[in-house]
């Protein structure tokens, strides 16, 4: 297949799961803010801007982090890249330039949404329910990638949309968790609290998997419980684990399609191995924040040995 | 100005639209609502849509679909298709000629100036001969009906036609909506197309291509307005689709970029302009196109489809002599009549058209789109004194016609049913064989007694059937 080709199957990928991380993280923010806030913290929705990278951006545009204003943001704003609108558009026209290698399905999908999106940009805002629209994503962002599962060819071009999808999943738990620890709780004897277990509740909630963990693990909610879950445990769909699973998994079926292995296929072994050889032990040991910076550090390393063994047409 | 009506003779029903009058008669308002939101809907799923350039505005803008078909009897067709495969044909061996000997030239049957002075002629391909001689592989010709029996030519697109995925959507969602109406009525199907495009691409692959060709089509991006035919022609064709970008030069042969390492490119259908193919040959100020691929098309490492150079048959100023084109290469009389046309560049012709500017159409020799033109009897005085500045101060760079009296066709409008005029575009395929499929692009004025029926003026599009013997 074209490399363009596999460069927009990729990136409609990376964009719809985008989209849905960011309409979780809005989900998150409006069911922290019915929730008092406790005094001496920066504003729980600042902490929302900072795990999406975009708090800067934000703060030049609006200032302060009102609520309403974040949601604009997040949701409709074509300024920033991230909002839920850029990415559906985005995916929606990668998707556009690779019609022929995609299923009608997977293009109706895409293509509804994009409709839908345009719709709801033509109503009023006080019309807009938040949880009407952030299930209105979860729902789109399920149906394509449904679509995908159920109508499209397991060849290659499967493979570059799945690599696209374990990638930005990746990044996103990396990040997600990253900002618990790092922005929600800046104070080390908060760990442990009962603000501390809220806050994680919330994080799992963004993942949707609160349900999940409780069976997966039961009993209280603990930091270390929740880094296995959210890190090791191969069951949840959102691990570290599972993410880097996949992308090795994809990439080892094209280099035995193509008959050819890649520096991407090694390196993303290499962080396979890595993450199986870790324990929860072993994570706290380094410090949670510095094992996730290394961890997103990494997946941009093998984003880019992608990019340089498929997508840019130069063969490596 | 009598107009003919191909539905209606005074209160009789032509043959060909028999079946049509009860359907109408059948369908209340509700319904025929009903089925126009369906058929935008489905439209709008599948994507196809059309920008018009230079108005902004919404890229995913719709071309207005009429459900009313346009009906052609088998006898009618049968004549149309002689004349269009005549007229492809003259038109081919033109840009053989002229690329070569000049024969019809030096007969004296067309001046010089004409082709060797004339913007498309490519001197690049001076000499050359593509594969089969096969200058234009995509011929769409524009005709327009006055009557029963009177067609004439507008103008001929040898470079690259669009329009051909309308008219095979047009008939999918006909079909999918009016599934009785194809039971009743026994229409010649379209969907041959892609193959018989396919096969005319593959039957003009060059010398040094063995085996099975690989065809690509060229595009200039998913920005250009005619996207999603050229996405759609590579799926039916199952090719893929290229941009500039994706292609380059190494050795004797041009390649894609794949994810599995470059592969070989044999025949390149183009939808971009010449100007645009090779930096190194036609534009060094280009960014776009493929460095290097004029070197590989002269020596017969790849084929372009259409050839460079094919835009000088169809230039409106050549237009004129199309006729005389296809007494001279075939030594047949045309079947099809070209429009009678004056040509502002002649000064006899220029005093005639100055003369009665407002009851003529005057276009531009390089214009397309129904852009720059003059429809003398449906503009204001102003309108028409502007049009003669313009004239006077160019006179070669523009052509007058008659206003014909185009065909009407019943359409949908607002209050119920009523005629509007129509045009008709097919695409006659030229490779080792010449072939159309039995149908093509209707394209209607929607407005009431508009003339113009280009879909960026507010034109639509019908379905167009060919009826079985």
């Amino acid at each position: 297949m074209l490399s363009r080709t596999a460069d927009n199957l990729y990136w409609i990928a990376r964009y719809m799961e985008r989209a849905d991380t960011v309409a979780r993280l809005l989900e998150v923010g409006s069911r922290i803010s019915l929730i008092p806030s406790v005094h001496g913290y920066r504003s729980e929705w600042d902490s929302l801007l900072q795990a999406t990278g975009i708090a800067d951006a934000f703060a030049k545009k609006y200032g302060d982090p009102v609520q309403r204003n974040i949601e604009s943001f997040l949701f409709f704003d074509r300024d920033n890249p991230s909002s839920v609108a850029s990415c559906i558009t985005a995916a929606r026209e990668n998707g556009r330039i690779v019609r022929t290698a995609l299923t009608t399905q997977v293009w109706d999908a895409l293509n509804t949404a994009f409709q839908e999106l345009k719709a709801l940009e033509r109503q009023p805002r006080s019309e807009l329910e938040l949880s009407r629209l952030t299930e209105w994503v979860m729902r789109h962002a399920a149906m394509v990638r449904g679509a995908i599962d159920a109508t499209l060819l397991r060849n290659d071009g499967y493979n570059f949309l799945n690599i696209g999808y374990y990638l930005e999943r990746g990044d996103n738990t990396a990040r997600l968790m990253d900002v618990k620890y790092y922005v929600l709780l800046p104070r080390v004897d908060f760990v442990g609290s009962g603000l501390d277990n809220y806050q994680w509740t919330t994080l799992l909630r963004a993942m949707g998997a609160q349900r999940a963990f409780h069976w997966a693990y039961g009993g209280e909610v603990t930091a270390a419980k929740i880094a296995d879950f959210l890190i090791l445990n191969p069951q949840a769909p959102r691990s570290l684990t599972t993410c880097v699973a996949g992308l090795a998994n994809h990439l080892g079926r094209l280099a035995k399609s193509y008959g050819r292995e890649t520096e991407a296929l090694a390196k993303a072994r290499e962080l396979f191995a890595g993450i199986e050889a870790t324990t929860t032990d072993g994570i706290f040991e380094e410090g949670l924040h510095e094992y996730l910076t290394r961890f997103i550090a990494e997946v941009a390393t093998l984003a880019h040995a992608i990019h340089a063994s498929y997508l840019s047409g130069e063969m490596r | 100005m009598s107009q003919f009506n191909e539905m209606y003779q005074g209160t009789s029903v032509r043959s060909p639209y028999a079946r049509l009058e009860n359907w109408v008669a059948a369908m209340p308002q509700e319904l025929r609502s009903l089925k126009q939101a369906e058929a935008e809907a489905l439209f709008r799923r599948i994507g196809i849509t059309f920008a018009v350039y230079g108005e902004g505005g919404d890229p995913d803008r719709l071309i207005p679909f009429d459900m009313f078909p346009r009906v052609f009897a088998a006898a009618e067709w049968a004549r149309l298709e002689k004349g269009i495969k005549q007229r492809a044909r003259a038109l081919n061996a033109f840009l053989v000629d002229v690329y070569g000997r000049g024969e019809i030239i030096r007969a004296g049957r067309i001046p010089a100036r004409l082709v060797y002075e004339n913007e498309a002629y490519e001197k690049a391909v001076a000499g050359f001969v593509p594969p089969k001689g096969v200058y234009s592989h995509i011929v769409g010709i524009d005709i327009v009906r006055t009557g029963p029996d009177e067609f004439f030519v507008l103008e001929d697109n040898c470079r690259t036609p669009s329009g051909v995925s309308y008219m095979l959507e047009s008939r999918e969602i006909m079909m999918r909506m009016f599934p009785e109406l194809f039971r009743e009525n026994r229409i010649e199907p379209v969907d041959g197309y892609s193959e018989m495009l396919r096969r005319t691409l593959a039957s003009v692959a060059p010398k040094k291509c063995k085996g099975d060709p690989v065809v690509v089509i060229l595009t200039p991006g998913h920005f250009n307005s005619a996207y999603y035919e050229h996405s759609l022609l590579a799926d039916l064709m199952g090719v893929e689709l290229v941009e500039g970008q994706d292609l380059f030069v190494d050795g004797e042969y041009v390649w894609m970029r794949t994810t599995e390492g470059p592969r070989r490119v044999d025949v390149i259908y183009r939808r971009i302009d010449d100007a645009y193919l090779d930096p190194l040959c036609f534009r060094p100020d280009s960014m776009l196109g493929i460095p290097g691929l004029m070197d590989v098309y002269r020596s017969g490492g790849v084929s372009i489809c259409s050839a460079p150079g094919a835009g000088v048959a169809d230039d409106k100023a050549v237009y004129t002599y199309v006729p005389e084109m296809v007494r001279f290469y075939l030594g047949e009389e045309p079947i099809l009549n070209n429009v009678p046309t004056w040509q502002c560049g002649k000064s006899d012709d220029l005093k005639h058209v100055l003369a009665n500017l407002p009851e003529l159409v005057v276009k531009e020799v390089h214009g397309s789109g129904g852009y720059g033109m003059l429809v003398g009897p449906k503009s204001s005085r102003d309108e028409v004194e502007r049009f003669r500045a313009k004239i006077v101060e160019d006179p070669g760079n523009y052509i007058a016609q008659p206003t014909l009296a185009l065909s009407n066709v019943p359409t949908f409008v607002e209050e119920g049913v009523a005629p509007r005029h129509v045009d008709l575009r097919p695409y006659c395929l030229v490779g080792e064989r010449i072939e159309l499929v039995p149908g093509g692009l209707t394209r209607v004025a929607l407005k009431e007694g508009s003339l113009v029926v280009n879909s960026s003026q507010g034109g639509g599009v019908k379905d167009t059937w060919v009826l079985a013997e």
